[in-house]
């Protein structure tokens, strides 16, 4: 009995210990070389397999919340907001339900990122570094719910329902009467 | 306050506080506010250095009256009833001091306060300024939209004339601290709050984020540069123009360079087709001495080497590496350069 109990001990402490990995933060990323000039298809139609870009390690930026973080603020810098609205989709489609036209796996997005896509989707090649676009692309997927619930971020501040806590009246400062004027 | 001041010597002030005194010290108030926030500290020193006197001539006087010699044994007290009514009196008076020194500190702070919050003028110069991981945008907001003036990490304000900043923060909670002109104040997210300031003597003095802000803080400077209203009115001037026009053959390619990279994802020139808010407006910054929230003289290598790799120079910073080709490099510095 006891032994069984310490063998339960033992395993329990393991997987507490496995679940520790520390999250890395890449602080330098890697500057955007010109590997991806042979995987932008300038149509359906190439020679051999059809190749899609393949993601850098995928713990990098689909399993590390920073970066998925930074995924959706950029979504919302770069305006992909303008077209895609946070998910719901507008001029462009909507990217939180299951249908993908151009594929769900990361490098598809990628793919579509930095090409473009016919019927409105601009390419940001040479306009966005290509973690940005990994970082982009990791968002994207957690919208439709592909990436684990630990990763993905939140919904953004102007979705609530109401306004957030720390939003308040804007103060003035005391002692003013009337409006400031502009100096002449 | 001055007064006070004079007592302590400026070298061993210069001692205390290494930093260049002009530009960033706590006890060399270019503006009312500050030397009010002075006055308080010189008041606050001064009391606690009499209590620290005081308790050290009590504590002298005790160990001396209390001697114990080796050998002898320690005398056994008695109840003294005289003795014992005398020590109560004198803790009740401690107590009674004490309470009235930190009721008079409570005061003079609520005071210095209301000195440094209240404002009367109805016609200050009005400026947002909004924390950004980690830079300063500054805004000189006005109703005409055109009339608007945007910069970064470089206030201009002119010398005696009311200012009063309206507050905000893209991000992260961020502080605003120039301690030559006034205290240190908080730019919270979603929070938008104000103060002012007035300062009567011209000069660049230098400010630091005092909210630890993530990665980069320590890099997080600004300058206020004081100046006499009409150098401030031909500045704003000069700020309120588009981008000048590039002149050289080099300069107009840096324009397309600037236009066709990432550049244009974060920055604004106006007059060209980048107009993004994410990064500092770099309509002018040719204008600026310093770059990257003063963290980089403004010149050509420095700008050159910050377009590069920032994360070499501010690690974390947001802005991406931008491996140009060499010849790009050179004609993006030389139209930035360009901008004055």
């Amino acid at each position: 009995m006891r032994r069984v109990l310490q063998f339960v001990i033992l395993l329990g402490a393991m997987m507490a210990v496995a679940s520790c990995s520390r999250e890395d933060r890449i602080l330098r990323q890697p500057p955007s070389a010109n590997d991806t000039l042979n995987t932008i298809q300038i149509s359906g139609l190439n020679p051999g397999a059809n190749l899609i870009p393949t993601p850098p390690s995928s713990n990098m930026y689909q399993e590390s919340a920073y970066a998925v973080a930074e995924g959706q603020k950029l979504f919302e810098e770069y305006n992909c907001v303008g077209c895609h609205a946070h998910g719901g989709g507008g001029i462009g489609p909507p990217l939180m339900d299951r249908n993908w036209i151009y594929g769900s796996e990361p490098g598809n997005i990628f793919a579509t990122i930095m090409q473009g896509r016919p019927n409105g989707m601009p390419s940001f090649r040479n306009r966005i570094p290509e973690y940005q676009a990994w970082e982009l692309a990791a968002y994207v997927r957690s919208m439709a719910g592909l990436l684990p619930k630990g990763v993905s971020p939140n919904r953004p501040d102007q979705m609530n329902v109401k306004p957030s806590e720390s939003s308040t009246p804007e103060q003035t400062p005391t002692g003013i009467t009337g409006v400031p004027e502009q100096p002449k | 306050m001055n007064a006070a001041r004079s007592l302590i010597p400026d070298h061993l002030l210069a001692q205390a506080m290494p930093l260049d005194p002009g530009r960033h010290h706590v006890l060399h108030a270019a503006a009312a506010q500050a030397a009010h926030v002075e006055w308080l500290y010189w008041v606050i020193f001064w009391i606690l250095f009499l209590v620290f006197i005081l308790m050290i001539a009590a504590f002298v006087r005790a160990g001396a009256k209390a001697r114990v010699e080796a050998d002898r044994p320690l005398p056994i007290l008695e109840k003294d009833e005289k003795a014992d009514r005398q020590a109560g009196w004198g803790v009740g008076a401690a107590l009674g001091i004490t309470v009235i020194t930190l009721f008079v500190i409570l005061v003079v702070s609520v005071i210095t306060g209301k000195r440094v919050e209240g404002l009367t003028s109805k016609n200050p110069v009005t400026i947002q300024i909004t924390g950004h991981q980690w830079w300063w945008e500054v805004t000189y907001p006005n109703s005409e939209a055109d009339q608007t003036v945007t910069t970064a990490n470089e206030i201009h304000v002119p010398v005696g004339t009311p200012v009063v900043v309206l507050t905000n923060s893209n991000d992260v909670i961020h502080s605003f601290w120039a301690p030559n002109i006034t205290g240190k104040r908080d730019l919270l997210p979603g929070y938008s709050s104000a103060f002012w300031f007035e300062i009567d003597k011209a000069g660049v003095y230098h400010g630091q984020c005092a909210e630890f802000c993530g990665l980069q803080h320590a890099h997080m400077g600004f300058s206020v540069i004081a100046q006499s209203v009409t150098d401030f009115q031909a500045w704003q001037q000069q700020q309120l123009k588009g981008a000048a026009e590039p002149s050289t053959s080099e300069a107009i390619r840096g324009r397309e360079v600037f236009l066709t990279h990432a550049c244009l994802m974060c920055h604004t020139i106006r007059g060209t087709d980048a107009g993004s808010r994410v990064g500092p407006d770099l309509t002018h910054v040719a204008s600026r001495n310093m770059i990257a929230a003063e963290t980089l003289p403004n010149t050509a290598g420095a700008l050159a080497g910050w377009i590069v790799d920032p994360q070499r120079i501010k690690p974390g910073t947001q802005m991406s590496p931008n491996p140009l080709a060499p010849d790009d490099l050179q004609a993006v510095v030389a139209y930035l350069q360009s901008l004055h």
